[in-house]
C-alpha cells in the first residue's frame, strides 16, 4: 500500500463521520454485526410466534394479538395469511438480512484488511454506501410488515404467480413491492460489498502474504464473494421481471390465469422461468451463507486446538470445488416442476458430487482436532458444534439430492429439518463462534465465558429439539408451509411432538437473549482485552486493543510464513505468529 | 396485568445476570485471574460435555424414532415407490453409519485432546494418502448411489407404453380444491381452454370438442383402480399448486399455463391399506404441497383405490360432463 499512516490518522473525525457515516472498515464491520443480529433477533422471535399456532393451532395467545395487533391476530389466533407472511419475512431476514449481510459484512470488512495487513479496504467509500444500503433495505423490509394486507407472503421463494396476484394473497400488494425494492437494494449492497472484498484481497495484502499464506478465513469470504458477484445479478434480474409483471402487465412468468372468478390476461409466460433464475443465485446463496462460516470455524479450531488446520490445501480445493458445483445444481429444487427427467438426472449427478468436497472438510476438521490439545472457549464450542450440524444436515442431503428420492420429500418438513441444520445451524453457529472470538477486536473487550458456555449448550440443546423431529414429521408426509396440521385427521399424532418442537423453539430464544445480556454488557463493561489474548498467529492480533484508523501505529508488519504454525516442532512456544522469519532450520509450510 | 408482570420479571431476570457477571468480572480481578483464561477445570468439564452430548443426541434420535416412527409413511401403495423405498434404505444404511462414526469421534477426540499444559498438540499440517483416502471413499460410495439413484429416477418417470391399458385422470387445482377429471370410454380429455372456465365448467373444458362428452369431472372424493397404471395430468387456473399423494410415492406440480404428467399403479386398494396399517380410519389422500395461499394447509382430496370392479361401478354412477351442462 502506497499510502502511509500519517496521512490517515491525521485528519480530526465528527461524531457523524466516525460512527454514523464511517468510512472504516471495523466501525462498517460493528455496524453490520449489530445490525444482522437485530434483524436475526426479529427473525427469530417471528419464528416463535409461528410456532405458538404450529405447536397449538387456534389456541388463544393474547400475547400474539397484543404484538401483532387485531388485524393480524384477532383473539390471540394468527390468521393463516399471517402465518404465511411471518413465515416468509422469518425466511427472508434470516437468509438474507442476518445469514449473508450480517455474517459477511460484520467478517469480511473486519477481517479482511486486518489478516492480510491492509490499511483499510480498496474502497472505504463503497463500503460504507454498502452498509447504508443493506439498513435501507433493513428499513424497507421491516416498514413492510406494517402496510396494507400485510408483508409477503409468498415464502421466501416468492415463486409467482402467488407472488405476483394480490388477488391470490394479500400480501402481493404493496407487501410484495416492498420486498422486491428492500431485496434490489439489498443485493446492490452485496455486490458493492463483494467487490470491495475481491479487491481488497486481491491488491492489498502485505508485503510476504502470498495467496497461499492467507488466513482460511479469507479464502472463505473470497470465494463468498466471487459467489455472489456471480449469482445476485440473476436474483436481480428476475426481481425485475416480476416487477415488470406485477406492475406493467407484462407476462414474463404469468399465462392463462384465473383468479378470483376473473381470466387474467397475461399470455405465454411461464412461472418455471421464474424458478429457474431464482435457484440460480438461491442455491449458491446456500453458500453464500455456509462458506464464511466454514472459513471462520476452521481458523478458530486450528488456533483453539492448537494445532496446524489439517490439509489447508484441500480445505481450499474444497471451498473452490464446492463453490464451482453450487452454481450448476440449482434444479433440484425443481425436480416435480415437471422438468425433462433427463435434466432431472443431471442435476441429481452434480447435486450429489457436492458431498464429495464436504465430506473432505468434515474429515478434515476432525482430523485437525485429533492430537490438538484443546482449549474450549464459547468460540471453539460453537466451531465443533458447527461440526456436528454440518454432518448432521449435509447427510439428508444425500436423500433430497436425490431425484427418485426428492419426489416424497420435497416442499415436506423433512427438508425445513435439513436446511436448517445444515445452512441455519451450521451458519449461525459459525457466525456466534466468529463472535466470541473476534469480540476482543470489535469492542477491545471480553466476553463472559460462563455466559457464553451455557448459551451454547442450551443452544445446541434446544435447536436439535426444534430441527431433528421435524424429519420424523415430513417423513410422515407433512408438508412445510401448513398453517395447521389439523385439516388432516392422519397427522393427529404428531400432535405431540409438535408442542415438543415448539417448547424448544421458545428456551432456543431464551438461549438467545442470554448471548445478548452478555453481548452488550460485555461490550460497555466487559473486562478489557490484551492484544492477542488466544495466542493466535494471524496478523490481526498485531494490532493495537484500541482501534485506530490505518489499523498499524507504524509500518505494517511483513508476513513471513503460513498462519497456521501452532505446536510447531523445535519452537519454544505453542505458536508462532505470522511476523516472526523462519529460523533457518524452519521450511515454510505455506508451500 | 400479566404482561406487565411478564415484563417485570424479565427485567428482573436481566438485572440480575448483569449483577452476576460484574460480581464475576470483580472477583476474577481480585484474584489475580486473566477474564479470558480457560482454566484447566472448565476445559475438562466441556469436554465431558461433549462426551455425554453425544451419546444423548444418538438417545434423543432413537427415542423419537422409538415413539413416532410408526407414524411415517406406511409401506408403498405404488409400484414404482416399491423402488423408491428400497433407494431410500440404501441410502440410510450409509448415512446412518457415517453420521455414527463421525459423532462418535467427535465426541472422542474432544474429550481425550482437552488442553494439558504439560503437552504438545502434535503437528500434523497434512498426509497426502489420508487426504486421497478420503477423497476416493466418498467418491466411490456416491457414485453407487448416484447410479442406483438415476436408475431409479429413468424407472420411475418413465412414461406407460402405448399399448398399455391405462386409466387417465386429469387433476386440476385452484385456490383451495381439487377437481378430478376422468376421460371416460374413449380415454382422452377433451380440449379445455382458461377462458372458458366458468360456474359449472370449472375446468374450462371445451364442449365442442367430442373429446369431452363422456368426460368425468368429480370432487371431493376420486377413485382409482388398483393394479392398473394411472396416466395423471396435472394443471392449474390460478397459481401453482403441487399434488402430493404421499402414500403413492407420487408428487408433481400444477403450473397455469402448462400441463404436467406422472403417472403410477396403484398396488393396495384401501381396504387393504387399512388392514396393513392396522387403521380402520386409513385413507389415501391428495394433498396441496405448494404453497399457495391462505388456506393452503386445507386443499386435499380422498383417493379410494378399489378393484377394477368397483371402480367401473363407481365411474359408471357419475355423471358426464356433458350432461352436466
Ligand atoms: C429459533 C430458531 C428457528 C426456528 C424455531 C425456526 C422455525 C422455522 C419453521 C418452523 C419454519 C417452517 C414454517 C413452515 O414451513 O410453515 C421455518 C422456515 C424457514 N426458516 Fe426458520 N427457524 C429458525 C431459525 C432459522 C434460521 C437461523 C434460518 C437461516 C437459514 C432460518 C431460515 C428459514 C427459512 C429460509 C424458512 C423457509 C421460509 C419459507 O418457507 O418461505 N430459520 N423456520
Ligand atoms: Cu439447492
Ligand atoms: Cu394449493
Amino acid at each position: 500500500m502506497s499510502t502511509t499512516h500519517a496521512e490517515h490518522s491525521h485528519h480530526e473525525q465528527s461524531f457523524i463521520t466516525k460512527y454514523v457515516f464511517s468510512q472504516d472498515h471495523k466501525m462498517i464491520a460493528k455496524q453490520f454485526l449489530i445490525t444482522g443480529f437485530l434483524m436475526g433477533f426479529i427473525g427469530m422471535m417471528m419464528s416463535v410466534l409461528f410456532r405458538l399456532q404450529l405447536g397449538w393451532p387456534g389456541e388463544s395467545f393474547p400475547i400474539l394479538t397484543f404484538l401483532l395487533g387485531e388485524n393480524w391476530a384477532p383473539d390471540g389466533v394468527l390468521t393463516p395469511d399471517k402465518y404465511l407472511a411471518l413465515v416468509t419475512i422469518h425466511g427472508t431476514i434470516m437468509v438474507f438480512f442476518l445469514l449473508t449481510a450480517g455474517l459477511s459484512g460484520t467478517f469480511s470488512n473486519l477481517l479482511i484488511p486486518l489478516q492480510l495487513g491492509a490499511r483499510d479496504m480498496a474502497s472505504g467509500f463503497l463500503n460504507m454506501l454498502s452498509y447504508w444500503f443493506f439498513f435501507l433495505s433493513s428499513i424497507i423490509m421491516l416498514v413492510s410488515l406494517g402496510v396494507e394486507g400485510g408483508p409477503a407472503s409468498a415464502g421466501w421463494t416468492i415463486y409467482p404467480p402467488l407472488s405476483a396476484l394480490p388477488q391470490a394473497i394479500p400480501g402481493s400488494g404493496l407487501g410484495m413491492t416492498l420486498w422486491l425494492v428492500s431485496m434490489a437494494i439489498f443485493i446492490v449492497s452485496s455486490l458493492l460489498g463483494s467487490l470491495n472484498y475481491i479487491v481488497t484481497i486481491l491488491n492489498l495484502r502485505t508485503k510476504g502474504m502470498k495467496m497461499t499464506r492467507m488466513p482460511l478465513t479469507i479464502w472463505a469470504f473470497l470465494i463468498t464473494a466471487i459467489l455472489g458477484v456471480l449469482t445476485f445479478p440473476v436474483l436481480l434480474s428476475a426481481a425485475l421481471l416480476l416487477i415488470f409483471d406485477r406492475s406493467f402487465e407484462t407476462s414474463f412468468y404469468l399465462s392463462d390465469i384465473v383468479v378470483a372468478g376473473t381470466a387474467l390476461d397475461f399470455n405465454g409466460g411461464s412461472p418455471i422461468l421464474f424458478e429457474h433464475l431464482f435457484w440460480f443465485l438461491g442455491h449458491p446463496e446456500v453458500y453464500i451463507v455456509l462458506l464464511p462460516s466454514l472459513g471462520l470455524t476452521s481458523e478458530i479450531i486450528s488456533v483453539n486446538a492448537r494445532k496446524p488446520i489439517f490439509g489447508y490445501r484441500a480445505m481450499i480445493g474444497s471451498m473452490l470445488t464446492i463453490a464451482f458445483i453450487s452454481i450448476i445444481v440449482w434444479g433440484h429444487h425443481m425436480f416435480v416442476t415437471g422438468m425433462n427427467p433427463f435434466l432431472g438426472a443431471v442435476f441429481t449427478f452434480t447435486t450429489l458430487l457436492v458431498a464429495i468436497p464436504s465430506a473432505v472438510k468434515v474429515f478434515n476438521y476432525l482430523t485437525t482436532l485429533w492430537k490438538g490439545n484443546i482449549r474450549f472457549t464459547p468460540a471453539m464450542l460453537f466451531a465443533v458444534g458447527l461440526i456436528s450440524t454440518f454432518i448432521s444436515g449435509g447427510l439428508t442431503g444425500l436423500i433430497l439430492g436425490d431425484s427418485a428420492l426428492d419426489i416424497n420429500v420435497h416442499d415436506t418438513y423433512f427438508v425445513v429439518g435439513h436446511f436448517h441444520i445444515v445452512m441455519g445451524l451450521s451458519a449461525v453457529f459459525g457466525m456466534y463462534a466468529g463472535a466470541y472470538h473476534w469480540f476482543p477486536k470489535l469492542f477491545g473487550r471480553m466476553m463472559n465465558h460462563n455466559l457464553g458456555k451455557a448459551h451454547f449448550w442450551l443452544t445446541i440443546t434446544s435447536v436439535y429439539g426444534v430441527f431433528l423431529p421435524m424429519h420424523f414429521i415430513g417423513l410422515a408426509g407433512v408438508p412445510r408451509r401448513y398453517y395447521s396440521n389439523s385439516a388432516f385427521p392422519l397427522f393427529d399424532s404428531f400432535i405431540d411432538l409438535n408442542e415438543i418442537v415448539s417448547a424448544f423453539a421458545i428456551l432456543a430464544a431464551f438461549a438467545q437473549v442470554l448471548f445478548f445480556i452478555n453481548f452488550v454488557y460485555s461490550a460497555l463493561r466487559g473486562p478489557k482485552a490484551t492484544q492477542n489474548p488466544w495466542d493466535s498467529n494471524t496478523l490481526e492480533w498485531t494490532t493495537p486493543v484500541e482501534h485506530i484508523h490505518g489499523n498499524w501505529p507504524g509500518d505494517i508488519p511483513a508476513v513471513h510464513r503460513w498462519p497456521y504454525d501452532y505446536s510447531k516442532p523445535g519452537a519454544a512456544s505453542d505458536f508462532i505468529p505470522q511476523t516472526v522469519p523462519l529460523s533457518e532450520y524452519e521450511k515454510d509450510e505455506g508451500h | 396485568m400479566i404482561t406487565f408482570l411478564i415484563f417485570l420479571a424479565i427485567l428482573l431476570a436481566v438485572t440480575a445476570i448483569v449483577q452476576m457477571l460484574s460480581i464475576y468480572d470483580l472477583t476474577s480481578a481480585i484474584k489475580g485471574r486473566k477474564a479470558f483464561e480457560v482454566t484447566e477445570r472448565e476445559n475438562k468439564m466441556q469436554a465431558f460435555l461433549w462426551l455425554i452430548f453425544v451419546p444423548s443426541y444418538f438417545i434423543f434420535i432413537l427415542w423419537q424414532y422409538l415413539v413416532w416412527g410408526k407414524y411415517m409413511l406406511p409401506e408403498s401403495a405404488s409400484v414404482h415407490g416399491e423402488k423408491i423405498d428400497g433407494l431410500f434404505a440404501t441410502t440410510w444404511l450409509i448415512i446412518i453409519p457415517v453420521f455414527i462414526i463421525t459423532h462418535s469421534l467427535l465426541a472422542y477426540f474432544c474429550f481425550k485432546y482437552v488442553y494439558n499444559k504439560d503437552r504438545k498438540a502434535s503437528f500434523f499440517a497434512h498426509n497426502n494418502k489420508l487426504e486421497l483416502a478420503w477423497t476416493v471413499i466418498p467418491s466411490l460410495t456416491l457414485a453407487t448411489l448416484i447410479l442406483y439413484g438415476l436408475k431409479t429416477w429413468n424407472s420411475v418417470m418413465s412414461p406407460i407404453p402405448d399399448e398399455a391399458d391405462k386409466v387417465t385422470i386429469e387433476l386440476f387445482a385452484r385456490q383451495f380444491d381439487w377437481t378430478a377429471r376422468y376421460a371416460g370410454e374413449d380415454e382422452k380429455l377433451g380440449r379445455s381452454h382458461f377462458r372458458l372456465i366458468k360456474g359449472f365448467n370449472a375446468l374450462g373444458v371445451d364442449s365442442s370438442d367430442a373429446n369431452a362428452h363422456d368426460d368425468i369431472l368429480v370432487k371431493g372424493e376420486f377413485h382409482l383402480p388398483v393394479n392398473k397404471p394411472v396416466e395423471f395430468v396435472f394443471r392449474s387456473q390460478d397459481v401453482i399448486h403441487s399434488a402430493y399423494m404421499p402414500h403413492f410415492r407420487a408428487q408433481m406440480n400444477c403450473v397455469p399455463g402448462m400441463a404436467t404428467l406422472f403417472n403410477f399403479i396403484p398396488r393396495y386398494t384401501t381396504a387393504e391399506m387399512k388392514q396393513k396399517t392396522s387403521n380402520e380410519n386409513f385413507d389415501y389422500i391428495l394433498l396441496c404441497n405448494k404453497i399457495c395461499g391462505a388456506a393452503h394447509y386445507n386443499m386435499q382430496m380422498k383417493i379410494i383405490v378399489e378393484s377394477e370392479e368397483d371402480y367401473n361401478k363407481w365411474l359408471s354412477s357419475q355423471k358426464r360432463f356433458l350432461a352436466s351442462n
